[in-house]
């Protein structure tokens, strides 16, 4: 596992070992380790109250650890919460702005909040203006701009102060294409300068452009490392299958057909296509066959490489049945 | 600045900001209380007078028509009709049109030659008790005042001779009993919303999350967001001060100076119910609710229309719980008695206590259900 190379958690952006959150007899997160390095795009993944925002909170020191132990920045969260504030940024995914101050003020506010001296407020805004080009904007309310917009302003407060870190809680929900790319490239160039990104996303497009993702299920990691690294991982490869494409016009019927087949692992829709997991002694040919037989006209069969989803969909399916069998 | 007010300037500087955009919510925020006090300071007459009388003079000879005149003059009954049988006395009472019917029997003034007893029959609608009661003191005392002149012989003198003499509102005028209660309710109504308002909007926008993850300290944050409300809380008692006093013509026995002192820890105590509200409420609306409870008891729990005296047991023990009891208290016994410091010292201590529980409280709460939740 990353979290433990050997390296001292000193050197990491963020360190967490064994972190234990537990409300009353829920626990909410649930022995999670891992390790995100200096000038990382981390990826931070996982579904709808599955724990993100807890461990963002722990990490933050606005949530005492139950058990275990996080370093940010070099920084212990739970003696140094209010140090390890200082050094990181943080962008909810409201961009929360005040919405009645203007692009300036908002930013000055920021500024104030982290004691930034007069004369190193006055060259940082200026920074972050040449880097989101908010420059026409500046005394425009930050009720009156665009949601891609809101979202650049949001991110130069959460990086007035040059923190090492920035943790982005869902920063492209609910913008449009264009803003989305764009922010991207922003963390890239960013990131290229040293500052640690830990993203949290729905887009599985924005995953693969992590460096390092890691995939939390219900208070549990239960994915971690680079998007080649898990694409690898025999879980979602298993010895003996391969991954194909199955293009048809009648994806839905397709399915239903393909799921009866023997040979075939699991299946699952993919836009116009099916993405199946199938045994390597079954042939392609052979597929195409059995599905002709059924009534179903493929246009074409190719084999796939996995894509995150289809690790982070393998995953789960294991783990809810590793869950079972320990129910039972 | 030092660490445990860390971001105070920031909050407050910024507060400032919101406030002086939305200056409508300004404006209303001063000018309301001020309309309120207007409509409660001219509308409002606690005194009864002129009560709607019906009479039905079954007599008709001097002696009666002396009596009414009597009735009249008491400046409490104001005869609307005169009818001539029981039926429409009755009839009078129950349509509402009149709230006392007199009955002047036919002997009355047969039986008052011959030395006998009089009896005159007093109607009363009881539905309004602080009106009943006047006519029923009114109408005895005329009774028996009456009687005393048939009886005494001409400039006797009574044997006891009770002078009532009213101190601090001599003209038993409305507005010096209400006013100053008034400024109790108008104040808590001001700051305790605006607080929790300012507090609420930010968790709804998303913005306090967000302040959280900055190293601005809770006390920095609360004290910031208050302090801009505390100013205005105080400027709006300027307000209904002066308007009281020049306005409404009460005069104020007591010192200006010591009324503002003591109007500091009930202004404290009405921002920390602001922040325990702000704590408990996720939206503006909800605010709103849970502020308008804390607003109730104040009006009917404080001695502000009712007094605390006559109140049973259960519901003057809720008064001791009510900030609002104390500062009419204060406002009271320095307006209108000229109270100072060494009668009203446990009053302020009082309001002091209560501020500082419920600060611990509201910052406890921020803390687990806020900030950790």
């Amino acid at each position: 596992m990353p979290a433990d190379n050997g390296q001292r958690p000193e050197e990491a952006s963020i360190y967490a070992k064994n972190l234990v959150r537990r409300f009353g007899d829920f626990v909410a997160v649930d022995g999670v380790s891992f390790r995100v390095e200096k000038g990382e795009i981390f990826g931070f993944l996982g579904p709808n109250g599955s724990g993100k925002t807890t461990v963002i909170k722990m990490l933050t020191g606005l949530l005492p650890l139950s058990e275990g132990s996080a370093c940010v920045e070099g920084l212990d969260v739970r003696t140094d919460a209010e140090s390890v504030r200082e050094r990181i940024g943080y962008m909810s995914q409201k961009f929360s702005l005040y919405d009645d101050l203007t692009v300036t003020e908002n930013l000055q506010f920021y500024g104030r909040i982290y004691s930034l001296p007069p004369a190193r407020m006055k060259q940082r805004i200026e920074e972050i203006v040449q880097l989101n080009g908010l420059g026409p904007y500046m005394n425009r309310l930050a009720a009156r701009l665009s949601g891609g917009w809101k979202q650049r302003l949001a991110l130069g407060c959460a990086m007035l102060h040059e923190p090492k870190l920035l943790f982005l809680d869902e920063p492209t929900a609910g913008i449009d294409p264009v803003a989305r790319r764009e922010l991207w490239d922003l963390l890239f160039e960013l990131s290229g300068h040293g500052i640690t990104f830990f993203v949290t996303t729905h887009y599985m497009d924005e995953a693969e452009r992590c460096s390092h993702v890691a995939y939390i299920y219900y208070g549990k990691l239960i994915a971690d490392g680079t998007p080649v690294e898990l694409k690898k991982i025999p879980d979602v490869q298993p010895t003996g299958t391969k991954r194909v494409e199955i293009n048809t016009p009648e994806v839905t019927r397709a399915l239903r057909v393909a799921r009866k087949i023997p040979g075939i692992r699991s299946a699952t829709i993919f836009g116009e296509s099916i993405h199946a997991l199938v045994e390597d002694s079954f042939d392609l040919p052979d597929l195409r066959a059995q599905l002709l037989k059924n009534d179903i006209t493929v246009t074409d069969i190719r084999p796939l490489t996995p894509s995150l989803e289809d690790v982070f969909v393998e995953l789960t399916y294991k783990h809810q049945a590793q869950l079972e069998t320990v129910r039972e | 600045m030092n660490n445990l007010f860390r971001g105070f300037g920031a909050v407050f500087y910024k507060e400032v900001l919101h406030v002086r955009r939305d200056s409508a919510t300004l404006f209303f925020s001063l000018f309301i209380p001020l309309i309120q006090m207007f409509v409660l300071g001219f509308g409002i007459d606690t005194n009864v007078r002129q009560v709607h009388t019906a009479v039905f003079n079954g007599d008709g000879r001097r002696e009666s028509r002396e009596l009414i005149d009597r009735l009249k003059n008491s400046d409490t009954f104001n005869i609307i009709d005169y009818v001539a049988n029981d039926h429409d006395l009755n009839d009078a009472i129950i349509s509402g049109r009149a709230r006392v019917g007199i009955k002047i029997p036919v002997d009355y003034s047969d039986r008052l030659i011959h030395n006998m007893s009089s009896q005159v029959l007093v109607l009363i609608d009881g539905s309004d008790s602080s009106v009943a009661g006047q006519a029923i003191n009114v109408t005895t005392a005329i009774g028996l005042d009456e009687s005393l002149r048939r009886v005494l012989p001409d400039r006797a003198t009574f044997a006891v001779d009770m002078r009532p003499k009213l101190l601090f509102n001599p003209d038993s005028r409305s507005p010096n009993f209400l006013l100053p209660g008034l400024t109790a309710i108008l104040l808590l109504n001001v700051t305790t919303f605006l607080t929790a308002f300012a507090i609420v909007r930010e968790k709804e926008r998303g913005t306090l999350e967000q302040l959280f993850v900055t190293p601005v300290r809770p006390f920095g944050l609360l004290l910031g967001k208050l302090l801009p409300y505390f100013f205005i809380g105080f400027t709006e008692l300027c307000l209904i001060l002066t308007c009281m006093r020049f306005v409404f013509q009460v005069p104020i026995h007591g010192s200006v100076l010591l009324l503002a002192l003591l109007s500091l820890p009930y202004l404290f105590v009405s921002l920390s119910l602001g922040i325990l509200i702000s704590s408990k409420a996720g939206t503006q609306g909800e605010a709103m609710q849970l502020a308008f409870v804390t607003i109730l008891p104040s009006i009917f729990f404080s001695g502000y229309i009712f007094p605390r005296e006559t109140m049973p047991i259960f519901f003057r023990v809720i008064s001791y719980f009510v900030p609002a009891s104390y500062f009419i208290n204060i406002t009271r016994g320095i307006i209108l008695r000229g109270a100072g410091i060494q009668h009203l010292w446990m009053d302020g201590l009082a309001l002091f206590a209560m501020g500082t529980f419920l600060l611990i409280v509201a910052a406890r709460r921020f803390q687990n259900k806020v900030i950790m939740a």
